[in-house]
C-alpha cells in the first residue's frame, strides 16, 4: 500500500474496509538505517557547503585555484586521488557481484582490495595536506584553506568509519564464514562508498574552483 | 532467520544472565530507557538548582555574596542548555522513545539493540563532559545557551577558554549519541511493527516520537556543523565565524568571519529542536487524554497530519529568532508568515484535545490533571508566540522577560507537564507499582499554580522592558520599583515549585518499594503496551507469540460493547462474541 494511501486510511472503521492485517514490512532494517544515515550526512555536508559558498563571498576569501601560483590550479593529484576512490568503489561492486554468485573467497579478495585502495586514498589526501602546509597554505591563514582542510578531513573521517565496517566484516567472515551477513555488509558498504565517491567529486569541484566560479555560483544561488 | 525484534519465538539463551548484562551493559530497550530517564532527571535537577540560584540573585540582589556576574552567566547558560538538550530531548526520546516504541508497535526490542546501548553510554559521556566543565579553570561557559560568537570564545565571557571547548565537545558527543538512538527509533518504527500495526493504527505517541526523531536527525547536523567550526575558531584560530575584532585593547588574529552565519546555523537546529521536544509531548498527551477521558481521540487523522505538517514547517521558521540580528527585512516578512502558518496545525491539535475532553467520561486522575494543565500552559505559551512571531511586536520585546516567559511556558512548563503526566501514567507499567495519588495531586496543584505565579508576572516585566540575562538592573530609570517586588515574588514561587519537585522524586522512590501493586492495565487502556503478559514486561516483551493488532489505539466507549475499551490486540469477533453472551 502506498504511503499516501496508508495515511488516508480511517483506522476507526472496521478492518474489512482496509485490508491492513498483513505484516507491514519484511526485513531490511540495515538498509533503511543506512538511507536515513546518508540523508543525515547529506544535510551535514549541505550545511557546510552553504556556509562555504556564503563565506566565499567575503573579501578576505582567496580561492585555492585559478591563478598559476595557486596550489590547486594543477589538479592532477586530486584527479589521481579521485581515481583511487573510484577504484575502491568499483572493487566493492566486484565484491558484491561475487558474493551474490556464492564465490565467497573472490568476494573477500575484492573487498580487501577496496579497503587497501581506500587506505591509499586517505594517505594521498594527507600528502596533499602536507604539500599545502609546505607551500604556506596553513589552515587558519585563509578561509579557503580552512574549508579545504575541514571538508576533506570530514570526508576522510566518514571514509574511515566505513573502513572500520569493512574491517569488521572481513573479520566476521574469517571467523564465522557467514555468507549472508557478509553479503549484507558488502552491499551496504558499496552503497556507502558510491555515496562518498559522489560527495568527494562534489567537494573536489568546489574546493578547486577559481574565484570566478565562486562568483558565478554565488550569483546563481542569490548571494551575489 | 527473523530479526530478534520481530521473531515469534524468543531464544532465551539470549536473555541477559548476569547483573552487569541485565542492568549495566544492558541491550534491553526498557533498561536503556530507565538509564536514560534516571540520567536525564539527575542532570535536570542540577539545572533546577542553577535556576534557583539565578532566581535568588534576581529576587534579592546584593544579598548572596557567592553569586557574582561571572557565575550568574554560567548558571544561565548551563541551565538553558541542560534543560533543552540533556533533559528534555534525552528524556522524551531516549527515555520514553526507548521504552514505548517497541511496546506500542508490538516488537520485542529495538532493531539494533547494541547500537541502542552504545547510544546511552555515549549520552552519559556527553553529560560527564558537560558537567566536568564546572571543575576546569574558568568554569563552564557563560555565553548564553545560544553560544553566539564572537563573545562566546573571547576573553571577558566566563568560561571562554575550557568551558566553551567542553560545551562544544559535549554537544558533538551528544549528537553522536542521538544519531545512534535516532536511527534505531526510526528504523524500528518502519521495520518492526507487528502484524496489523499499520501506520495509521499507531498511537499518536509513536507518531510524535517518530516525527521528532526525523526532525532531530536532520536538525542536529546544523548544531554539529556550527560546533565544529566554532571549535576550530577557538582552538586553531580559523575565522569561520570570527570577524576582525579588538579584544582587551588588542587586535585579535581573527578576521572576515560572519557571526550571523553562526546564528543561522544555530537556529536552523534551534527551532526544529522546539518541536523535537514538543511533538513527542503532543503525542503522549493525546494518549493520556483519550485514556482518562474514556473517549477516542478527536480527529486522529488530522492529528497525524498536523504532526507531520508541524515537523515540515519547523524547518522554515528559524529566522524568527533573528529579527534583531540585522538581516534583510524581507526575510523578516517571510519568516513571520511561515511562523504564523505553523500556528494553524498547532491550533488544530489544541482544538482536538479540547474536543476529546468534550462529553468524555473524564477521570481526574493525576496524569489527567497534568494533561489538562498542559492544554492551559501550551495555549498560553502559544498565544504569546503569536506576538513574538510578528516582526514589529518582536522588536521592542526582544531580549526582555516577555521572551523568557513565552519560551518557558511553551517549551519548559508544557513539555514538563506532559512528562509528569507520562510518568504518572506509565509508572505502573515500568515498575509494577502505582505512584501515591495524594502526593501526586499535591505535586500537580503546586506545580501548576506555582509555574503560573512564576511566568505570568514575567510577561509584565517584559512589557516594562526588563532585559533578560542581566545580573542586576540596579537603578535603571525606566524600570519601576514594583519590578523588584515582582521579582522577589517570582523567586519565592520558583523556590517553592523547585522544592515541590522533591515531593515528586520522593514519590518516585517511595512508590518503587511501598507503592500499591499495579494490577494489569490499571487505566484500562486500549494501548498495546499494556497488553503484555507481565507488568512490568519481561525481556522480549511478548512471551512466545508476538501480538496481532486488530484496531487502532482509541476504541474507548464503543457502543454495544461490554467494557468501555477494546484493546488493540482483541479481534473483532471476540468482542462481538462477548456482547452476544452478555445479551443471552
Amino acid at each position: 500500500m502506498s504511503l499516501v494511501k496508508q495515511l488516508r486510511t480511517k483506522p476507526w472503521l472496521p478492518v474489512t474496509d482496509q485490508g491492513g492485517e498483513q505484516r507491514v514490512i519484511p526485513q531490511g532494517e540495515k538498509r533503511v538505517a543506512l538511507r536515513f544515515f546518508l540523508l543525515m550526512v547529506t544535510v551535514f555536508f549541505s550545511l557546510f557547503l552553504v556556509t562555504f559558498l556564503s563565506r566565499s563571498q567575503y573579501p578576505d576569501f582567496q580561492a585555492l585555484a585559478g591563478q598559476p601560483w595557486q596550489p590547486l590550479t594543477d589538479r592532477s593529484q586530486l584527479w589521481f586521488n579521485s581515481a583511487m576512490l573510484l577504484c575502491a568503489s568499483i572493487f566493492l561492486e566486484m565484491s558484491k557481484s561475487r558474493v551474490r554468485q556464492q564465490r565467497l573467497n573472490h568476494s573477500v579478495f575484492w573487498l580487501a582490495l577496496a579497503l587497501l585502495m581506500s587506505i591509499q586514498f586517505l594517505f594521498a589526501q594527507v600528502s596533499i595536506w602536507q604539500q599545502l602546509n609546505q607551500l604556506g597554505f596553513y589552515s587558519a591563514a585563509n578561509p579557503a584553506n580552512s574549508f579545504y582542510y575541514l571538508l576533506t578531513g570530514l570526508h576522510g573521517l566518514h571514509l574511515l568509519g566505513g573502513m572500520v565496517v569493512i574491517a569488521a566484516a572481513l573479520l566476521h567472515v574469517a571467523r564465522h564464514a557467514d555468507a549472508q551477513a557478509f553479503e549484507t555488509s558488502v552491499s551496504l558498504c558499496a552503497t556507502y562508498w558510491h555515496y562518498l565517491l559522489g560527495l568527494w567529486l562534489l567537494l573536489f569541484a568546489l574546493l578547486s574552483s577559481s574565484a570566478e566560479t565562486f562568483r558565478t555560483i554565488a550569483v546563481i544561488c542569490g548571494y551575489g | 532467520m527473523k530479526h530478534i525484534a520481530i521473531a515469534d519465538q524468543v531464544d532465551e539463551s539470549h536473555d541477559p544472565q548476569t547483573f552487569i548484562s541485565k542492568y549495566v551493559w544492558s541491550q534491553d530497550h526498557k533498561v536503556i530507557a530507565i538509564q536514560y530517564g534516571i540520567t536525564a532527571i539527575f542532570v535536570g535537577l542540577v539545572a533546577l538548582v542553577l535556576s534557583a540560584l539565578m532566581r535568588l540573585q534576581l529576587g534579592f540582589p546584593e544579598t548572596f555574596d557567592f553569586i557574582n556576574p561571572h557565575n550568574y552567566l554560567q548558571f544561565v547558560t548551563m541551565h538553558g542548555m541542560i534543560m533543552v538538550i540533556y533533559l528534555l530531548t534525552a528524556l522524551l526520546l531516549g527515555g520514553f522513545g526507548n521504552y514505548l516504541i517497541p511496546l506500542m508497535i508490538g516488537a520485542r526490542d529495538m532493531v539494533f539493540p547494541y547500537l541502542n546501548m552504545l547510544s546511552y553510554w555515549t549520552y552519559l559521556l556527553s553529560v560527564i563532559v558537560l558537567l566536568s566543565s564546572f571543575f576546569v579553570p574558568g568554569g563552564p561557559t557563560g555565553a548564553g545557551w545560544t553560544l553566539y560568537p564572537p563573545q562566546a570564545i573571547l576573553p571577558g565571557t566566563p568560561g571562554y577558554d575550557w568551558g566553551i571547548i567542553l560545551m562544544l565537545a559535549s554537544l558533538a558527543i551528544f549528537i553522536v549519541a542521538f544519531t545512534m538512538g535516532g536511527l534505531n527509533y526510526v528504523t524500528t518504527v518502519l521495520q518492526a511493527r507487528t502484524k496489523g500495526m499499520t501506520l495509521m493504527r499507531m498511537p499518536l505517541t509513536i507518531w510524535g516520537i517518530f516525527t521528532a526523531t526525523i526532525l532531530g536527525l536532520f536538525a542536529f547536523p546544523a548544531l554539529l556543523v556550527s560546533a565544529i567550526m566554532m571549535l576550530l575558531d577557538k582552538t586553531i584560530g580559523t575565522s569561520f565565524f570570527m570577524p576582525a575584532i579588538i579584544s582587551l585593547g588588542e587586535q585579535s588574529s581573527y578576521g572576515g568571519g560572519s557571526p550571523i552565519l553562526f546564528q543561522h546555523l544555530f537556529w536552523f537546529f534551534g527551532h526544529p529542536e522546539v518541536y523535537i521536544v514538543a511533538l513527542p509531548a503532543f503525542g503522549m498527551v493525546s494518549d493520556v487524554l483519550a485514556t482518562h477521558a474514556r473517549k477516542n481521540i478527536f480527529g486522529y487523522r488530522m492529528m497525524v497530519w498536523a504532526i507531520v505538517a508541524i515537523g515540515g514547517l519547523s524547518f522554515i521558521v528559524w529566522a524568527h529568532h533573528m529579527y534583531v540580528s540585522g538581516m534583510n527585512p524581507a526575510f523578516g516578512f517571510f519568516f513571520a508568515t511561515t511562523t504564523l502558518i505553523i500556528a494553524v496545525p498547532t491550533a488544530l491539535k489544541v482544538y482536538n484535545w479540547v474536543l476529546t475532553l468534550w462529553r468524555g467520561n473524564i477521570h481526574l486522575t493525576v496524569p489527567m490533571l497534568f494533561a489538562i494543565g498542559f492544554i492551559f500552559t501550551f495555549t498560553h505559551g502559544g498565544l504569546t508566540g503569536l506576538f513574538l512571531g510578528n516582526v514589529v511586536i518582536d522588536l521592542p520585546l526582544s531580549d526582555t522577560y516577555f521572551v523568557v516567559a513565552h519560551f518557558h511556558m511553551v517549551m519548559g512548563v508544557s513539555p514538563i507537564m506532559v512528562l509528569f503526566a507520562a510518568i504518572y501514567h506509565w509508572y505502573p507499567l515500568i515498575t509494577g507499582r502505582m505512584l501515591n495519588d495524594t502526593l501526586g495531586k499535591f505535586h500537580f496543584w503546586m506545580t501548576f499554580v506555582g509555574t503560573y505565579s512564576i511566568y505570568l508576572p514575567m510577561h509584565y516585566l517584559g512589557f516594562l522592558g526588563v532585559p533578560r540575562r542581566y545580573f542586576a538592573t540596579g537603578d535603571t530609570g525606566f524600570i519601576p520599583e514594583s519590578a523588584s517586588t515582582l521579582n522577589a515574588g517570582i523567586t519565592v514561587s520558583a523556590i517553592i515549585v523547585g522544592v515541590v519537585q522533591l515531593v515528586f522524586v520522593i514519590n518516585l522512590i517511595y512508590s518503587l518499594r511501598y507503592g500499591k501493586k499495579a494490577e494489569k492495565n490499571p487505566w484500562q487502556s486500549c494501548g498495546l503496551e499494556w497488553q503484555t503478559l507481565d507488568i512490568p514486561p519481561k525481556h522480549g516483551n511478548w512471551g512466545n507469540q508476538l501480538p496481532v493488532v486488530h484496531r487502532w489505539a482509541y476504541d474507548y466507549s464503543v457502543p454495544n460493547t461490554v467494557e468501555d475499551f477494546i484493546p488493540q490486540n482483541q479481534p473483532d469477533d471476540e468482542q462481538h462474541h462477548s456482547v452476544d453472551s452478555e445479551e443471552k
